[in-house]
């Protein structure tokens, strides 16, 4: 699992970067989301993979799950969907504005 | 309730902010007085935490009663509250030029300019790496929507690209995050500290990838080479008021590298120790060469003012980057300066291009400005302030980093870059100033607008420049209290420098029940 898991964060990260180093706002945004789910990932492994375990103290437990990497994903998450949200509208505007999609803002003949 | 003083800078302009979204849109007089009364409170909270933590005392404040480090701790050291003096000042500066109009190009604007506050003073307090973090979001976003304030194409393509660069930024500091959180277990600074000092061999190299990763973001955020190319759009292109604000942003990155670097990957830090040092000097001598570089060869003035920003940055990360107490104490009297004077331009810049007509704030002969005596006396002083020239305080800033890096082996590579750039922005300002004001001619039109009228007025000018006075005043009272200025910086670099005293406050702290 952990292989899996590494090979999707390492999929997801070079897509991102690949999509966001791009000339038109559309793939950039992808590319910036693709790398904030990469980043999410990432965070919530870093509490390690466990099945099954419970991430408070119970009698019963031998082995628990991280709990702090779980609310720091969802801190994350929180802020990097209104950030998504904000860039989206942005780069609305920058089309209205500027007639076309190019991050540059440059007209191609 | 002197107990919870650690936390009020916070909790203060997030209320203000939200009370002045819950007022009805046309209520301007009211909104201004809140919100102008609300950063002047934070001047008075920033002297009282200055006031407390003079004698060397940590105040530490754990936040939900959380003992660190397992809660959010809020730590108010001399750094911090030297941080926090210089924001507010900055921001009631910025405020006042605000009020008298430009305000009103957007119905958020103070609701945007508290919440902005709200982040830089969390920045500046925070004790943990990942509420660092939230803190930058919160600062950037409200920063992202300040910089569009206004609108325009130039505003929305500097600011798309503003954004853009910064969300991947972002990403890269959960990456760090993440790592560093993966490996030992903590984010509260104190405790990744002690961690860091004792870490296993084995995972020293990881350690040692996440330090470097978050130092990229920093030079991210306090635009150092090769990562500035982002400030001088965003910067030129902005209203006056949020550009002079945006002078204490660039800080933020040198604040927490600063704090990073003398804390966590300090002296002490086993194999991690010095971790940047090799780094920050070299790119901070560069930062400076294409600062001034970029002064030289803009074609307005709002852009030139952009690049001194950058080459302010080099300046003080090649103070910081000299790793001494000295060169700490140096970087941290002209760190006020810097933003000062940056801030003091960008609105002076600001009263000139209004004057000007459709020349804005280009370097090219044009009209004569209305009331060119007192807007020229302004520019002369301010070119003085910020190109370090004698008897100002960027001249006492530059002499105590020249001084600082006497003994370091690097000496005659510092002093060659500082003293010719410094001779490089003396040209540029007088450059642009002659432009500006000597080679003006006579409007051939006489306009009859109104408008134009109120801006010729004495009074009118007299008070749009009555913040950049005060922000003058302020670069004044550095000179002429540099004693014990320069004894503030210098314990402020003593604390710095033995992170012991901070480890034990923070997690020693005893929460009360």
């Amino acid at each position: 699992m952990e292989l899996l898991i590494s090979l999707i964060i390492g999929v997801l990260t070079a897509s991102g970067v690949y999509l966001s180093l791009r000339g038109r706002t559309f793939p950039v945004v992808l590319g910036l989301t693709l790398l904030s789910y990469a980043v999410n990932l990432f965070l919530l492994v870093m509490g390690r993979l466990t099945i099954g375990t419970p991430p408070i103290i119970t009698e019963t437990a031998t082995r628990y799950a991280d709990p702090l990497p779980q609310a720091l994903v969802l801190t994350a998450i929180v802020i990097s969907f209104g950030m998504t949200a904000f860039v989206i509208v942005l780069s609305m505007k920058a089309f209205l504005e500027m007639g076309n999609d190019q991050v540059d803002g440059k007209h191609k003949p | 309730m002197m107990n919870h003083i650690a936390i009020f800078p916070v909790i203060l302009p997030l209320l203000t902010g939200i009370v002045l979204l819950l007022l009805p849109g046309q209520q301007w007089v009211f909104k201004r007085c809140i919100s102008l009364i609300a950063v002047f409170l934070q001047i008075i909270m920033a002297i009282m935490l200055i006031g407390m933590v003079n004698q060397g005392e940590i105040l530490a404040y754990a936040l939900g009663n959380w003992s660190p480090p397992f809660g959010i701790v809020l730590v108010a050291d001399r750094l911090a509250a030297w941080m926090l003096i210089i924001t507010a000042l900055v921001a009631f500066c910025a405020l006042v030029y605000a009020v008298q109009g430009t305000d009103k190009a957007g119905a958020h604007f103070h609701t945007l300019f508290q919440l902005q506050l709200f982040g830089l003073n969390g920045a500046f307090l925070t004790g943990d790496l990942f509420n660092l973090f939230v803190f930058f979001e919160i600062l950037l976003l409200a920063s992202y929507s300040l910089l569009l304030h206004g609108g325009g194409r130039l505003k929305t393509k500097a600011g798309l690209h503003f954004v853009v660069i910064n969300l991947v930024g972002s990403t890269l500091f959960l990456f760090a995050v993440g790592t560093l959180y993966g490996l030992l277990g903590t984010l509260n600074m104190a405790d990744l500290a002690v961690k860091v000092a004792n870490m296993p061999e084995h995972d020293a190299t990881l350690i040692r990838i996440a330090g470097l990763l978050l130092f990229a973001v920093f030079a991210l955020k306090a635009a150092l080479l090769p990562l500035y190319l982002w400030l001088p759009a965003a910067y030129a292109h902005t209203t006056a008021t949020v550009a002079a604000l945006f002078a204490i942003m660039t800080k933020v990155g040198a604040y927490s590298i600063l704090r990073v670097y003398t804390l966590i990957f300090g002296a002490q830090a086993g194999s991690a120790a010095n971790l940047i040092e090799a780094w920050l000097l070299p790119m901070a001598l560069l930062t400076l060469i294409v600062g001034v570089l970029g002064a030289v060869a803009s074609s307005r003035l709002r852009q030139q003012i952009a690049y001194l920003v950058i080459a302010s940055i080099g300046t003080l990360l090649t103070a910081i980057g000299i790793n001494t107490e000295a060169g700490i104490t140096a970087g941290l009297y002209y760190l006020p300066h810097s933003t000062f004077a940056a801030a003091a331009f960008f609105l002076l810049a600001d009263c000139i291009a209004n004057r000007r007509n459709v020349m804005d704030d280009q370097f090219e002969p044009g009209p004569t400005i209305q009331q060119q005596r007192l807007l020229g006396i302004s520019f002369f002083i301010l070119a003085i302030l910020i190109a370090g020239m004698p008897p100002l305080s960027g001249f006492i800033g530059k002499f105590m980093i020249l001084n600082a890096a006497l003994s370091h082996p690097a000496l005659p590579w510092i002093m060659g870059v500082m003293l010719i750039t410094s001779l490089l922005t003396l040209i540029a300002l007088a450059r642009g100033g002659s432009m500006l004001f000597y080679r003006a001619q006579a409007p051939h039109i006489c306009s009859i607008d109104p408008e134009a009228d109120k801006l010729r007025s004495l009074s009118s000018v007299v008070k749009e420049l009555a913040p950049v006075a005060t922000l003058l005043t302020l670069s004044m009272a550095l000179v002429l209290c540099a004693g014990s200025a320069t004894e503030f910086t210098s314990a402020i670099a003593k604390q710095l420098l033995q992170p012991e005293m901070y480890i034990q406050s923070v997690l020693n702290m005893e929460v009360k029940q």
